[in-house]
């Protein structure tokens, strides 16, 4: 199952991020995990958030553009080499992936990955037995 | 089926209109050399007299009227009646610097009226109608002469005026408004708003929309068209000579017919001077024939465009005017290069984005910086940094091979460059020379 990720436009400015924020809390929204892709003059913040559709509402009421971007949450264990496990099945999946980040659960951390073929990477990682999370699952991590 | 207002004058012979042209100036340069000391002093100047006009053809020999003398002759300079004859002022938005007051009898608001009727009837309209006037009303002659062209046609007319965009979607959609006049970016905007509200369209009752006031590009039209579902026409008018309509276009949608019965039209060289041949691009100059208040003769425009008589296929004759290609004003010389935002527009719309925008030039250095703003679509938006990057880059080229010079390109927030009474601002410069 991937996940629905908000992706929001940024402009390069003072108080931007923080008046996405203060909509995202006027709506009642939970951020669970976070990235900022910036560049010299606008960023993309990426996000897994509670509630994905009352997010985009709230979102676009307040002028922001923002789009779902199907994302794959994996478990990764906290030991040495969790993480070099998890992508060695990625590697030997031969899945390309096109950014990713890390967010703290309640017991464990998860890694958000974006992939070029969502569906597909999805099933091959599958079959090496790794589950990713659905959007349900995310609630409760 | 196309309707016309005044058809026996809008469709008459060329003889016959040059006639009227013929009859109709003598006796204005007369009324103008009696009544106003400051255009029969520039007569004066130039050796000309009231017995060297004799017809159209003689009309280069008069002075010109730029928008200077209407500052130095405020208020009352170029009044050609006394104040009791007259019943209205007009006064322009003042977008270009300085208030311009212009002055109408009753029967100069009618000529002006009448002139907004015959743009209704060739966007199609008729008294089953229902013509929603979107732009300002007040000292902008905008509201009041597609109000008062809408009354003549007999449509329900709603005064809406501009601003409040959901008080506006709502008499659209509650009065099935059939005819929208606006200024063209707002008429994006409001496009833009009721795709956001989930209107297509289908369900969207709006069948034409006059839309003038400001320079737009085909591109826009066609983006206008399809998110309203109408068929766009231009229009075109100056406070200075009347108002809206004194040009607009029919259902060709291929350049405006100037109401030439009433407004006179030359295109001149605007360094010398000299009147250029038909088809030639170059700076409108109008002439008013019987307007009686405020009749300016060979009144410069600043807006460049060309004239084309070729033969139109709704029965008009009067002469076409082109789109306008921008205004002298409007005109920006960064490093030494002509740009007119028009061109940007253009660039826009190819690459996907829409007209909202900003130019921002400065002087760093001795150089000229050249930016533009553009607002982020939801369209073009994706979560890849790259595939965004990668299209600025393809906006930028393709800005610079129009323009000429490079231009620095910023994406910024949806619905950040202020619009104001619905005109966009589309140029801040700040170089100070």
């Amino acid at each position: 199952m991937s996940v629905n990720q908000v992706s929001v436009f940024l402009e390069n400015k003072p108080g931007t991020l923080n008046k996405m924020t203060e909509a995202l809390t006027k709506g009642g929204i939970n951020i669970r995990a976070l990235s900022l892709a910036d560049t010299k003059d606008f960023g993309i913040v990426r996000m897994i958030v509670n509630d994905v559709y009352e997010a985009t509402n709230v979102l676009k009421d307040a002028d922001f553009i923002a789009k779902f971007t199907p994302v794959l949450i994996y478990t990764v264990s906290d030991e040495t080499g969790g993480l070099n496990s998890l992508l060695t099945a990625f590697t030997e999946a031969d899945v390309n992936i096109e950014y990713m980040y890390a967010f703290a659960g309640k017991e464990h951390a998860y890694m958000i990955f974006r992939v070029n073929d969502t569906q597909n990477a999805e099933k091959i990682l599958a079959s090496k037995g790794l589950r990713s999370l659905s959007q349900e699952n995310i609630a409760n991590v | 089926m196309e309707h016309y207002y005044q058809p026996e004058i809008e469709c008459a012979s060329p003889e016959k209109l040059r006639e009227l042209q013929n009859k109709l100036l003598p006796a204005q340069v007369q009324h103008v050399w009696d009544n106003v000391p400051y255009y029969r002093k520039k007569m004066q100047d130039k050796g000309v007299e009231p017995g060297d006009i004799k017809s159209v053809d003689d009309l280069y020999k008069l002075p010109f009227l730029m928008k200077s003398d209407l500052k130095d002759a405020y208020p009352y300079g170029l009044l050609a009646l006394p104040l009791e004859d007259c019943v209205r002022i007009q006064s322009t938005s003042g977008t270009t610097g300085r208030r311009v007051v212009s002055f109408y009898t009753q029967k100069d608001l009618d000529i002006w009226e009448e002139c907004c009727a015959r743009a209704i009837m060739m966007a199609g309209g008729t008294n089953k109608d229902v013509c929603q006037v979107s732009y300002g009303y007040g000292l902008f002659t905008g509201g009041p002469g597609l109000n008062g062209g809408s009354h003549k046609v007999g449509c329900l007319t709603i005064p809406a005026s501009s601003g409040n965009t959901e008080r506006q979607i709502m008499f659209i959609m509650d009065l099935q408004a059939t005819i929208l006049c606006c200024t063209p970016s707002y008429a994006a905007y409001l496009g833009e708003s009721m795709k956001e509200m989930g209107y297509t369209p289908d369900t969207i009752p709006l069948k034409a929309g006059i839309f003038g006031a400001e320079a737009w590009s085909e591109e826009m039209r066609r983006d206008i068209e399809k998110v309203l579902g109408i068929k766009a026409y231009d229009i075109y008018g100056l406070t200075e000579i009347s108002g809206p309509g004194v040009a607009c276009e029919c259902s060709e949608q291929n350049g405006m017919h100037i109401q030439e019965d009433h407004f006179y039209p030359e295109i001149i060289n605007p360094e010398t001077g000299e009147v250029l041949p038909e088809g030639q691009l170059g700076e409108l100059v109008f002439t008013c024939l019987d307007k009686k208040a405020f009749p300016l003769l060979r009144y410069r425009t600043r807006d460049i465009c060309s004239l084309t008589r070729e033969k139109c296929s709704c029965g008009r004759t009067h002469v076409k005017m082109t789109r306008l290609k921008g205004r002298t004003d409007d005109m920006l010389i960064i490093r030494g290069v002509n740009v007119f935002p028009s061109q940007i527009e253009t660039v826009l719309l190819k690459n996907g984005y829409a007209a909202n925008y900003q130019i921002i030039v400065d002087r760093v250095n001795h150089t000229d910086t050249f930016d533009i703003n553009v607002e982020m679509t939801p369209e073009m938006f994706t979560d890849n940094v790259g595939e965004i990057q990668a299209q600025k880059k393809k906006l930028e080229s393709g800005l610079h091979s129009m323009l000429g010079i490079k231009a620095k390109v910023s994406l910024v927030a949806p619905k950040s460059i202020t619009r104001s009474e619905g005109k966009a601002v589309r140029v801040i410069d700040k170089r100070k020379i």
